[in-house]
């Protein structure tokens, strides 16, 4: 068993980006195990997304044609069969929402491993070895298991592949049990509309859990006048009800790509910065010098908010 | 109908620690509830307080250390709790996935309830599939990344969001028995009350050893192996501006009105 298999992830008649991502991931598994890299796409326009994911590095491309929309029940059942079909060394899939609504499924009914969120990988004869975060990414961690296994891997990690391929095309029957699909998908809603929109400002005042109380976001609503800047804030901000959802960025709030993104109090979990990582100039202001956002601050104050914003208030009145 | 809600003892982390071989340092430790399975609890005790269900029953693996956390389960109107621990898992550094899943499901089938709520992840080690990987052995329906549920179950059926990326949710039919993995935001988890701390001290908290359970010590072996475990190169090239609050904000003035984006 030297090949791998790679599931791509689209919704609502897209690729998501991802499934470019993992093109490479699986590229990079498929040569250090020595086989060929097959990539399956399931449910939804199957010949449409086969030709765009023709990319450099596929050999073989199985399309699924099983309904419009992801099916949790659908995926596993059809990459399951594949799975007994193409005899891969590793299954890999995104770290999506998707991803982890099949791919533990998959690995549970197959008995293998499962290493999820892996944001690196390396595979050397039996054994892979997978790079981890913990606790929030204070940690990285290497973990290794030895044969066959499903992986997913978080986005934004591998490069898009790029190029045009030459990969075999074909329909993959898979025989779908329609007695063991027990969810339906019915429908979609956009969240988070509303009177201010996030991903037009320039400069933004965002606020984490280090604000610790509602009353204290009377503070950053100061800075924010002071500033002419408008508030927006992480995911536990929006959770206890102390700012509408349509104020939260990351992951499954709004990208955003202001002038200047200021993070008050927030530590740059993974899913917080994939919606502000496009900002052109980042600061931090943060009691904790190795908190993740340092990475990708381009300016820091470690400094306590409470006497920091004050200040900052202070110059602009 | 009964709801089973997993929850964990996850260690938190303070700012500055040492790691000492695949471990953090014990005295850079606190220990917390976890995040999700907070909302998960709130979510099952609203329930039970709808009068749809008739039992909450928190399961949680691990040492006797961690019984003060899983009582903030039953502060908060969980019926009883379950407790697996066993010498085998004294030696473990990491519990994979396959693992969890195993003591789980022995759980479960002694339980048999029609709805097992999860987080969606631990804050420590973040594997993210324990509830769905669940569920599949279960032979149980499932849905990942939950953050609304309706509570009238018409037809045996849970009727949920599932939060999708970039503020996209999906709205799914899922039949019972299923298991729903929690995200935060699906509801405003409680403090636990002081009466409610007083009486979950009387409430029943069960230890269960694996051979109790059944479950072979074999099966809880990982197969994901720790090997290394270190802070991550630091890949910041920020300016850090030292000095006094005052200072650093007239830094960050200079820097707002540089870019033209404050006065
Ligand atoms: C599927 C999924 C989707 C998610 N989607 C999102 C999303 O879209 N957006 C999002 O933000 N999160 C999202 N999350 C949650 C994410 O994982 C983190 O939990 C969250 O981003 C943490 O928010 P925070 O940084 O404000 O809080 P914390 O991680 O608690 O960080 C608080 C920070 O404040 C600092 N601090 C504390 N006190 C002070 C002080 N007085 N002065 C200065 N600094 C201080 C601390 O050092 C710490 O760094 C998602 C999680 C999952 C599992």
């Amino acid at each position: 068993m030297t090949n791998v298999l790679a599931v791509a992830d689209h919704r609502r008649g897209d690729l998501r980006d991802v499934s470019y991502e993992i093109i490479t991931a699986g590229r990079q598994l498929a040569d250090e195990t020595g086989g060929d890299l097959h990539l399956a796409v399931v449910s939804g326009t199957v010949d449409d997304f086969a030709e765009k994911l023709d990319r450099e590095g596929v050999d073989v491309i199985h399309t699924v044609d099983h309904g419009e929309e992801f099916n949790h029940d659908i995926y596993a059942q059809a990459t399951i069969q594949l799975y007994d079909d193409v005899a891969p060394q590793y299954v890999v899939t995104p770290n999506s929402v998707n991803g982890l609504d099949y791919a533990p499924a998959v690995a549970a009914r197959l008995d293998l491993p499962i290493v999820t969120d892996a944001v690196a990988l390396d595979a050397d004869g039996d054994t892979l070895t997978a790079t981890r975060e913990m606790y929030g990414g204070k940690v990285e961690t290497t973990t290794e298991l030895d044969g066959p296994a499903v992986i997913s891997i978080r986005e934004g990690e591998w490069p898009a592949a790029e190029g045009t391929g030459d990969a075999t095309i074909g329909a993959f029957a898979a025989e779908i049990d329609e007695s063991e699909v027990g969810s339906t998908v019915t429908g979609f809603e956009e969240v988070g509309g509303g009177d201010v929109d996030i991903s037009e400002a320039d400069l933004l005042v965002s606020v984490g859990r280090g604000i610790e109380e509602e009353e204290n976001l009377e503070l950053i609503r100061d800075l924010a006048d002071a500033l002419g800047a408008t508030v927006s804030s992480s995911r536990p901000i929006v959770d206890n009800g102390w700012l509408p959802k349509n104020r939260q960025v990351g992951q499954s709030g709004k990208v955003v790509t202001p002038d200047v993104y200021i993070a008050i109090g927030i530590s740059g979990a993974v899913q917080h910065v994939a919606g502000m990582k496009g900002s052109d100039t980042i600061v931090a202001i943060n009691t904790d010098p190795n908190a993740p956002i340092m990475d990708i601050a381009d300016y820091a104050i470690v400094d306590d908010l409470f006497d920091v914003v004050p200040a900052l208030i202070e110059e602009f009145q | 109908m009964k709801i089973l809600v997993t929850v964990k003892e996850v260690a938190t982390v303070e700012d500055e620690f040492e790691i000492e071989g695949t471990e953090i340092a014990d005295r850079y430790l606190g220990a917390d509830l976890n995040e999700w399975d907070d909302y998960a609890i709130e979510e099952a005790v609203q329930l039970q307080e709808a009068g749809i269900a008739d039992e909450v029953v928190a399961v949680t693996i691990g040492p006797e250390d961690c019984e003060q956390t899983i009582r903030q389960a039953l502060a908060k109107g969980a019926d009883r709790a379950v407790r697996v621990w066993d010498d085998a898992l004294e030696e473990v550094d990491l519990l994979d996935v396959g693992a969890k899943t195993e003591i789980l499901r022995a759980v479960v089938e002694e339980e048999t309830p029609d709805l097992v709520l999860t987080g969606v992840q631990s804050g420590d080690d973040s594997w993210m599939a324990t509830g769905v990987s669940l569920a599949e052995e279960l032979g149980y329906e499932w849905g990942a990344v939950v953050n609304h549920l309706e509570h009238d179950f018409d037809d045996g059926v849970a009727s949920v969001r599932r939060e999708l990326e970039g503020g996209v949710e999906e709205l799914t039919e899922i039949e019972l028995p299923a298991a729903l993995t929690i995200q935060t935001g699906i509801n405003e988890p409680r403090y636990a009350s002081l009466r409610g701390i007083r009486q979950a001290q009387r409430k029943e908290l069960a230890v269960r050893s694996l051979a109790e359970l059944g479950v072979d010590e074999s099966a809880v072996e990982s197969e994901v192996r720790l090997t290394d475990m270190y802070e991550p190169e630091s890949e910041s090239d920020a300016t850090v501006w030292e000095g006094s609050a005052d200072e650093t904000a007239t830094q960050l003035g200079e820097l707002l009105r540089e870019k033209g984006v404050a006065q």
